[in-house]
């Protein structure tokens, strides 16, 4: 067929002298792919990562972990499955975690840590990397403590110096640097602490009330298979509140959390691509109607209808092809960059490959996305007809609706959209919302450029100087590009803004050191015997008497009279039955009369102050109303709590809604006084100290003389929340920037298209008297004008979205940070103007005497 | 009102300068009306340009009205041609985005004025008052010339620059449109400098100079 190599030669020779905008059109494709390969690379590599430690995550085939030492029963079940039964065999080791205060007597520095008391051989699997080297492995039978670096940099003290824990002294003996599963951002929290576990009595620092978890690992026997083993016990052991985990549990927890963030910043990258095609689209459409003549000759000549489609679509796929292989190959750069923005979050080392299957879907994505969205605007050449060489129409649209391919290729557009998200969403429902999302927003963005454009036509600013009248008559000139630029302008703002807000909102809510007058000391585990002397010490370093808060530990024994033993025991998930975490756990509650500013009464009635309940009645509770829903119970039902081996039957009368984020003690179940007072209980102090420096000689002095009592500094725990959120919103930020970029590509590539209809306009005008400076007002007017609404439009989206998500998803006050905003709106504006003007420059230089030589 | 002396510009072409002009010198006293003429090729647009203070010659000097254009910067030149010159084009260029009115208004605009009672008028003149807010591509070929017509006449120029005006317009609208510009010319006393290589619309000039190689090689009454 003579055809075929007639076109391709065609398709090649219109693209060489179109090298300029086809370059800004790849660019778009490219920056979108590049994005999408990146994220999606990384993803890859990280699951391959976690899975290829993923025996080192646990150390262990299997674990029992409770909050108590595990009761002689499951100690002997335990001991029975060790190396499949054979004993002595020394397949077992017990880790107690535990917070506590540390500190080296010979330093000034004090720091709230998490002790790890290590019996037995633990970890089975894989090695945990210490300095000096192997000194892990030194570490039963000996006398001596490993610590977090980030200890030693609190603490400011060095290798050798002796570290108190307690009543225990040890020597540092080294560094603990890379424990696997363990993310390094979690130190922040709570610096880790390495201890033989046999040493564990001699701190004395598990008194009552304390909060320990006891996980016993095992070694299974080559036959054994731990996933099974874990099925069978489940039924058993949750009415003994031990959890049984196993490396699978352990890999789909952290793999699970990890693909979320992953597949959340796919969908962001997705975003870009999407933009990018949205470019070609939009460049597509302008280029038929500049090349409407061309075309028509081309037909007048005897080519046919589908020839002269194919040429354009060819072009096209040259585009994604050329744009998707560059994109890739800079998504695999990106994609190194992207371990150092995460840092401390990831729980393995990832190692950089190439995932040729990502890379390959990259490749397939952008080109199906430049074809997918060139198609449409591009059957318009189906309806030039040859006639047109002999008149040229007044109005060059053309009424594509009224073509049957028009629609097919609609809804080829829309179903690949859909089918892009879901394929990154990995998900049919959340990939449908997104890709409506990403539709309601575009179509949001739209509305207002169109408004715009309409608006300008009918109610023209006929009173502004000529100027910027010029320059906003470009916004509805032919074949403008306003719609598409704003639309990908405006993507990139609301992206950008969302996340603001969003940061914004959540962050405010979690502010410890404002306020003034709040806590931001807390003082726990103060046993009864201990209150007075705490309470005096405080008075001594000049602080006033605290209010003390009991606390009072205890389970569920009974609701409604039914024990929960055999509710604990039914792993089936039915809808309506009380979920076992929440039956299982322990409650810490407490006894008052009154409610504190984070909590709000939603249901039945608070009792009245002062007074109690009849005796031999159940007590009445105030119940958080998440954990009553999670409990199925509502106001009159009867729980009854076992307190220390104590059965207390109590009723709910009321249910409460708290404000979890503040940094205050809150709690699940209160108790009206009368029936705990006599319970064993501890304390909790909660104090402010402004300075720092006062705040850390008063932890050190409770330390010396409280050992057991710990002391959170809050502005420690800001300080953590503040590092994770920042990492967590520098990736999206990182993934969001790409939309912008892309954005601000498709904008260049608007303004080449129609460079040449630009540069004839301004020398005209500088033929008719025009300086330079009027030309450049101009320009400016219409790129302000330009850049001004995609930020407005995208702002103004991005405030609704924000205002959705604070009400309905994280059910927050909506506050709006209008400085961020501001200046991402001139960040944006100003770019957008930057790049009318440096586009503008060769106008600028032009001579008018031009004016006369072209035709 | 317009004099040039010893013009000279080349243009560089492949290795070796082209000549363009070579030593043009002539001078058109204030309301005359004079034809270019000469084939293709023969100079006839640099030197309009050149008079009009588009573009600087290589040597020689060009005085419109009594300002050495040779001696002034872009914007100067700029400013001078939005008080003192009009321009009337072959393929008319209007500002597709604004309405007949508006386009006339441009050069009014740029100077600071309003100007739209001017347009009216002149759009009346060319006889296009019932399409003042129509949009270029509305309006066909002999429209859009008598709007830049409208429009060369809007600052009352002092001279009027026309290249070619007919060039894209069949006969009788060419015809038109010469009529227009002669009688505009009349009526305001403007200078006007016709650009043509056809002989015919050429005999409607008071003086002719004509152009062959780069060189003036004749100026004759008509």
């Amino acid at each position: 067929m003579t055809g075929t190599s007639a076109v391709l030669g065609l398709a090649w020779r219109e693209a060489r002298a179109a090298r300029r905008r086809l370059t800004l059109l790849v660019g778009a494709i490219a920056v979108g792919t590049a994005a999408l390969v990146a994220i999606n690379a990384f993803t890859a590599n990280l699951r391959r990562s976690v899975a290829g430690e993923a025996r080192a995550l646990l150390g262990a085939d299997l674990s029992f972990a409770s909050r108590a030492r595990l009761t002689p029963r499951v100690d002997s079940l335990a001991d029975s499955l060790a190396c499949g039964g054979r004993s002595g065999c020394g397949r077992r080791s017990t880790v107690t975690s535990f917070a506590a205060m540390a500190y080296v007597p010979a330093r000034a520095g004090v720091r709230l840590v998490r002790v790890t008391a290590v019996e037995g051989g633990w970890p089975f699997y894989g090695r945990i990397a210490t300095t000096p080297a192997g000194v892990w492995d030194t570490l039963q039978g000996a006398r001596i403590a490993l610590v977090d670096p980030a200890l030693l940099t609190a603490l400011g003290a060095m290798p050798g110096d002796t570290l108190a824990l307690g009543r225990l002294r040890l020597p540092i003996a080294g560094t603990v640097d890379r424990v696997p599963g363990d993310i390094g951002i979690s130190a922040a929290f709570g610096p880790r602490v390495v201890i033989p576990g046999a040493l564990l009595g001699e701190t004395g620092l598990l008194q009552f009330g304390a909060r320990a978890e006891y996980e016993t690992f095992l070694r299974l026997g080559p036959q054994q298979d731990p996933d099974a083993i874990a099925k069978q016990l489940r039924p058993t052991l949750r009415p003994e509140r031990v959890r049984v985990r196993t490396v699978q549990d352990e890999q789909q927890n952290l793999g699970n959390a990890l693909e979320r963030l992953g597949r959340f910043l796919g969908l962001v990258a997705l975003v870009a691509l999407l933009l990018g095609g949205l470019g070609v689209a939009s460049a597509v459409h302008v280029f038929i109607r500049q090349r409407m003549e061309t075309i028509a000759v081309l037909r007048c000549i005897g080519a046919t209808t589908r020839q002269v489609f194919s040429v354009y679509l060819i072009q096209a796929a040259g585009i994604g092809l050329v744009g998707s292989v560059v994109g890739a190959a800079l998504g695999l750069a990106v994609q190194l960059a992207l371990p150092s923005v995460l840092g401390d979050f990831l729980p393995v080392k990832v190692e950089a490959r190439i995932p040729w299957p990502v890379v390959a879907l990259g490749l397939g994505l952008g080109l199906w996305t430049a074809l997918a969205f060139a198609i449409l605007p591009l059957l318009g050449v189906r309806q030039i007809s040859p006639l047109a060489t002999l008149r040229r129409p007044y109005d060059a649209s053309v009424r594509l609706t009224r073509d049957r391919w028009f629609w097919l290729a609609a809804s080829g557009l829309g179903l690949s959209v859909i089918g892009m998200a879901v394929l990154e969403a990995h998900h049919a429902l959340r990939g449908l919302a997104f890709a409506a999302g990403i539709g309601a927003t575009l179509m949001g963005l739209a509305i207002a450029a169109l408004a715009l454009v309409r608006g300008l036509r009918r109610w023209f600013p006929h009173h502004l100087p000529y100027v910027w009248r010029q320059g906003l008559a470009n916004l509805y000139r032919p074949a403008n590009q306003t719609v598409a630029v704003v639309l990908a302008l405006g993507f990139g703002v609301f992206l950008l803004a969302t996340l603001i807000l969003v940061q914004h909102n959540l962050l405010r809510d979690l502010r410890v050191g404002d306020g003034g007058a709040r806590p931001n000391l807390v003082l726990f585990d103060i046993q009864a015997d201990q209150a007075r002397g705490v309470d005096s010490l405080l008075r001594a370093a000049g602080h006033e008497p605290p209010a003390t808060i009991p606390i009072v530990p205890m389970r569920i024994q009974a609701l409604d009279g039914v024990p929960v033993g055999p509710i604990l025991a039914d792993t089936s998930e039915r809808p309506g039955q009380p979920s076992g975490w929440a039956v299982r756990r322990e409650y810490r509650s407490t006894y008052r009369d009154t409610l504190v500013g984070s909590e709000r009464l939603v249901a039945g009635k608070w009792w009245k102050p002062g007074g109690r309940d009849p005796a031999g009645e159940p007590v009445s509770v105030s119940v958080e109303v998440e954990v009553a829903a999670e409990l199925g119970v509502g106001i009159g039902d009867e729980i009854t709590w076992d307190v220390q081996g104590v059965p207390v039957r109590s009723r709910v009368t009321s249910l409460r809604e708290v404000e979890w984020a503040r940094f205050e003690p809150n709690f699940f179940v209160i108790f009206r006084p009368g029936a705990l007072e006599a319970a064993p209980q501890t304390y909790v102090t909660l104090i402010r100290v402004d300075d720092a420096a006062a705040r850390g000689r008063l932890q050190r002095a409770m330390v010396e003389h409280f050992p057991n009592v710990s002391t959170l500094d809050l502005s420690t725990v800001q300080r953590a929340v503040d590092d994770i959120l920042r990492t967590v919103s520098a990736a999206i930020r990182f993934m969001a920037g790409f939309t912008l970029i892309a954005g601000l590509v498709v904008l260049l590539g608007a303004i080449a298209t129609t460079r040449l209809q630009r540069m004839r306009e301004t020398v005209l005008l500088k033929t008719l008297g025009a300086t330079r400076r009027q030309v450049v007002r101009i320009v400016l007017a219409e790129y302000l004008a330009l850049g001004l609404l995609a930020s407005a439009a995208g702002l103004c989206l991005a405030t609704g979205a924000g205002w959705a998500l604070a009400h309905w998803l994280f059910e927050t006050r909506f506050a709006l940070p209008a400085g961020p905003l501001a200046g991402l709106g001139a960040l944006v504006i100003g770019l957008t103007v930057a790049i009318g003007l440096w586009t503008s420059l060769e106008a600028f230089r032009r001579t008018p005497v031009e004016m006369l030589r072209d035709e | 009102m317009l004099r040039c002396a010893g013009l000279t510009q080349s243009y560089p072409s492949g290795n070796q300068a082209l000549t363009v002009l070579q030593d043009i010198s002539f001078e058109v006293s204030a309301g005359e009306f004079v034809a270019v003429i000469g084939p293709s090729g023969s100079g006839k647009t640099t030197l309009l340009g050149l008079l009009a203070g588009l573009d600087r010659p290589e040597s020689g000097q060009v005085w419109l009205d009594g300002a050495e254009l040779t001696t002034l910067g872009e914007d100067a030149r700029a400013r001078l041609r939005g008080a003192k010159v009009g321009f009337v084009f072959q393929s008319f260029h209007l500002i597709p985005t604004l309405t007949a009115r508006e386009n006339v208004q441009v050069p009014l605009e740029l100077r600071g004025e309003p100007g739209g009672e001017r347009a009216e008028e002149l759009l009346a003149r060319v006889g296009l008052a019932d399409r003042a807010h129509h949009y270029p591509a509305q309006l066909s070929g002999g429209e859009q010339q008598r709007v830049a017509l409208a429009r060369a006449f809007s600052t009352r120029p002092k001279v009027l620059f026309a290249d070619e005006p007919t060039g894209n317009l069949d006969q009788r609208t060419g015809a038109r449109i010469i009529e227009l510009m002669t009688e505009l010319n009349r009526e305001a006393g403007t200078t006007l400098i016709l650009v043509t290589h056809d002989p015919e619309l050429a005999s409607r000039a008071r003086r002719i100079l004509r152009l062959a190689d780069g060189r003036l090689v004749a100026d004759s009454a008509a």
